[in-house]
């Protein structure tokens, strides 16, 4: 078993460092996909563990992408002016202040939205159910307003974000380096939550989701395991947005950064159709989805959204528990659970 | 305090009066939700999205060269089956089941709404020409659009005849009696599933009445559903389910804030200052209630 383990894994991480010598083509895709994964695992985290469905995280991947290019323009350069008047033609970055920029960027991007998580922890997650999902919903749509309204991050204009160094001549650079920063950060991800999955944490967790009360009257302090829990969640969706952001270079308050409609729901549709509360689910969802949308969506442009939202309703109505919960049922001794045959034949004479 | 609507107070009469008759309407769009949310235990995201394509029946009734102020009329009889069809087609299989199956499929109806408006009606900002006129109130410092007057008023008498209807019809309390207890209700005779997509109908008829009105007063476009959903959530929780004069007045409340915050904080901000106070009366709620060990249910 240990043995299966360590080739998978390895197989895994030599294939994600190969994948973009051999799709050379579709770094950007692969990048999208690290990232999808990582903000799906870490919903999964507190959606399908803890039980607290969130709308809300695209708050932090909203915060981190502007983190970071702020970080970036403001550690050399006034960023108002930035902002103002298409600074990226004004001012260039050195090779160096580049890659300094977006290294303290992204550090910045994970450690301030986790703090911010933290911060309204205390009060948000007191909210149950679908109030936490609601409020969640607002406080995310409330973040793109008011992004769109402060000037000094480019307001509704919007903020590009620093052009990759025009001195590396190697047209290949800019993918390589988003990818494998990305890649690291899913890798990075990945061992944290499997660690997570090991431990007495996600026992705790769980315990939240069945039943707060329970878990409360048991000694737990529920409320410090939950806020620890969304930080953590915040945590990786900050440096999520940070990549993208630089990825795509151009942050808009509601259509790129703070986007509900898309990342927002993306994230919880991709846990949900992997399976809600297990470590690979959320995984085999975000890239099951990721190649769904590129697959389908450049032959039906236009109704993407129409086809979103059908695809949607019929995840949640028909299929809740998701392909590992599907899974699970029909083949339950592979995740280990052991049936009682006579509990199971009586069961079924019952019914 | 350097806020322009503190040192002209005809500034204050004139959003107080706009806040009071744009919330009347909010109310209107928050009952739906409470009826709804009690009767069939369901978080309808989509509310806002029904309330636009209510507006965009009326609108397509103004292009057509009949007065938009029918579309109160039309528009509440069209999305009654639309309402109906929807309740066939999705709602009823997420009834009984958690509350947050139910959020997310009608977030994903909405999405889908959405996007049909924006290919039928386009993405441009509309709104249906009622030819009302403004009155002048106070030397002519208060302009009031009378269309804002007939659509607080249609409200209302859409409110109380649905009030009565609730009352006194077989359906009214067959409804009432499903939202008291859905299994008792079963037992003595009455037929739930009728009455749950009668009660989505009904919802679905006052988004459309609303939407109608807003044609009108306010403008549409396809992509303002959710703030409807928002501030119609935010008014059930403050109000309460099902009690009426409640729901008026913290709709005239919210109104009324919307008007201010537009003043302060400025027109940009206003969409933002909404869900910011979802967001604080929820927490407010929550500390309240921890207070006694109790949350929100």
């Amino acid at each position: 078993m240990k043995q299966k383990d360590l080739i998978l894994y390895s197989g895994l991480i030599i294939l994600g460092l190969a994948a973009p010598y051999l799709f050379s083509a579709f770094k950007v895709q692969l990048t999208y996909l690290c990232v999808l994964i990582v903000l799906a695992m870490t919903w999964n985290l507190q959606g399908g563990e803890m039980g607290y469905n969130s709308f809300g995280n695209i708050l932090f991947y909203g915060l981190g992408m502007y983190l970071t290019a702020s970080v970036q323009v403001g550690m050399f350069f006034p960023l108002a002016e930035w902002t103002e008047s298409g600074g990226e033609k004004t001012f260039v970055h050195t090779t160096a202040q580049y890659f300094q920029g977006i290294g303290v960027g992204l550090l910045v991007s994970a450690i301030v939205p986790a703090l911010v998580a933290g911060a309204i922890g205390y009060a948000i997650l007191g909210l149950r159910g679908h109030y936490f999902a609601i409020c969640t919903l607002g406080l995310g749509i409330a973040a793109g307003e008011i992004a769109g309204g402060i000037e000094i991050i480019g307001a509704g204009q919007g903020f590009t974000t620093p052009p990759f160094p025009a001195e590396i001549v190697d047209p290949e650079a800019r993918g390589k380096f988003f990818y494998f920063s990305s890649f690291f950060v899913l890798v990075l991800a990945f061992i944290f939550v499997k660690y997570i999955y090991g431990s007495r944490f996600r026992l705790i967790l769980n315990a939240i989701r069945d039943n707060e009360d329970k878990a409360e009257a048991m000694g737990i302090q529920t409320m410090k395991y939950k806020i620890v829990g969304w930080m953590v969640s915040a945590f990786f969706c900050g440096l999520a947005g940070g990549i993208m952001g630089g990825l795509i270079g151009y942050i808009d308050s509601t259509d790129v950064a703070f986007d509900g409609r898309e990342m927002g729901v993306f994230m919880v549709l991709m846990a949900i159709l992997g399976g809600k509360g297990t470590l690979w689910g959320p995984i085999i969802g975000a890239t099951l989805f990721h190649f769904f949308k590129e697959g389908l969506w450049t032959f039906i442009l236009g109704w993407q959204y129409v086809a979103l939202g059908v695809l949607i309703v019929v995840i949640v109505i028909y299929f809740p528990e998701g392909l590992m919960g599907w899974l699970r049922e029909k083949y339950p001794e592979r995740f280990g659970e052991v049936i009682d045959e006579k509990d199971r034949k009586s069961q079924v004479e019952l019914k | 305090m350097d806020f322009l609507i503190f040192q002209v107070p005809m500034l204050m009469v004139q959003a107080s009066m706009d806040g009071i008759l744009l919330g009347i309407l909010f109310a209107l769009i928050a009952y739906g939700m409470a009826l709804q949310w009690g009767v069939m235990n369901i978080i309808n995201i989509a509310q806002g999205d029904l309330v636009i394509l209510g507006g965009y029946i009326a609108y397509t009734m103004y292009l057509a060269g009949i007065h938009p102020a029918w579309g109160v009329i039309v528009s509440p009889i069209i999305m009654y089956f639309v309402g109906w069809a929807l309740y066939k087609l999705v709602i009823n299989k997420v009834v009984d089941r958690d509350l947050f199956i139910s959020i997310l499929a009608t977030f994903g109806i909405a999405i889908v709404f959405q996007q049909l408006m924006n290919f039928i009606f386009g993405a441009d900002v509309v709104v249906a020409q009622s030819g009302y006129g403004t009155t002048m109130l106070f030397d002519n410092s208060v302009t009031l659009p009378n269309s804002k007057i007939f659509s607080a008023f249609i409200s209302l008498v859409y409110a109380i005849a649905l009030v009565v209807y609730m009352k006194k019809s077989r359906l009214g309390r067959a409804i009432r009696a499903t939202a008291q207890n859905a299994r008792a209700a079963k037992i003595l005779g009455v037929d739930t599933e009728k009455v749950y997509a009668a009660t989505f109908g009904i919802n679905a008829a006052l988004c459309g009445i609303a939407g109608a009105l807003i044609s009108i007063t306010l403008t549409l476009h396809p992509y303002v559903g959710l703030p409807y959903t928002v501030r119609s959530f935010m008014i059930v929780i403050v109000a309460g389910l099902g009690n009426l004069p409640a729901v008026a007045i913290s709709g005239m409340g919210l109104g009324l804030f919307e008007e201010f915050a537009d003043y302060i904080l400025g027109t940009e901000f206003r969409i933002g200052a909404v869900f910011m106070l979802l967001v604080f009366i929820l927490v407010y709620r929550r500390f309240k209630l921890s207070k006694k060990r109790e949350y929100l249910k």
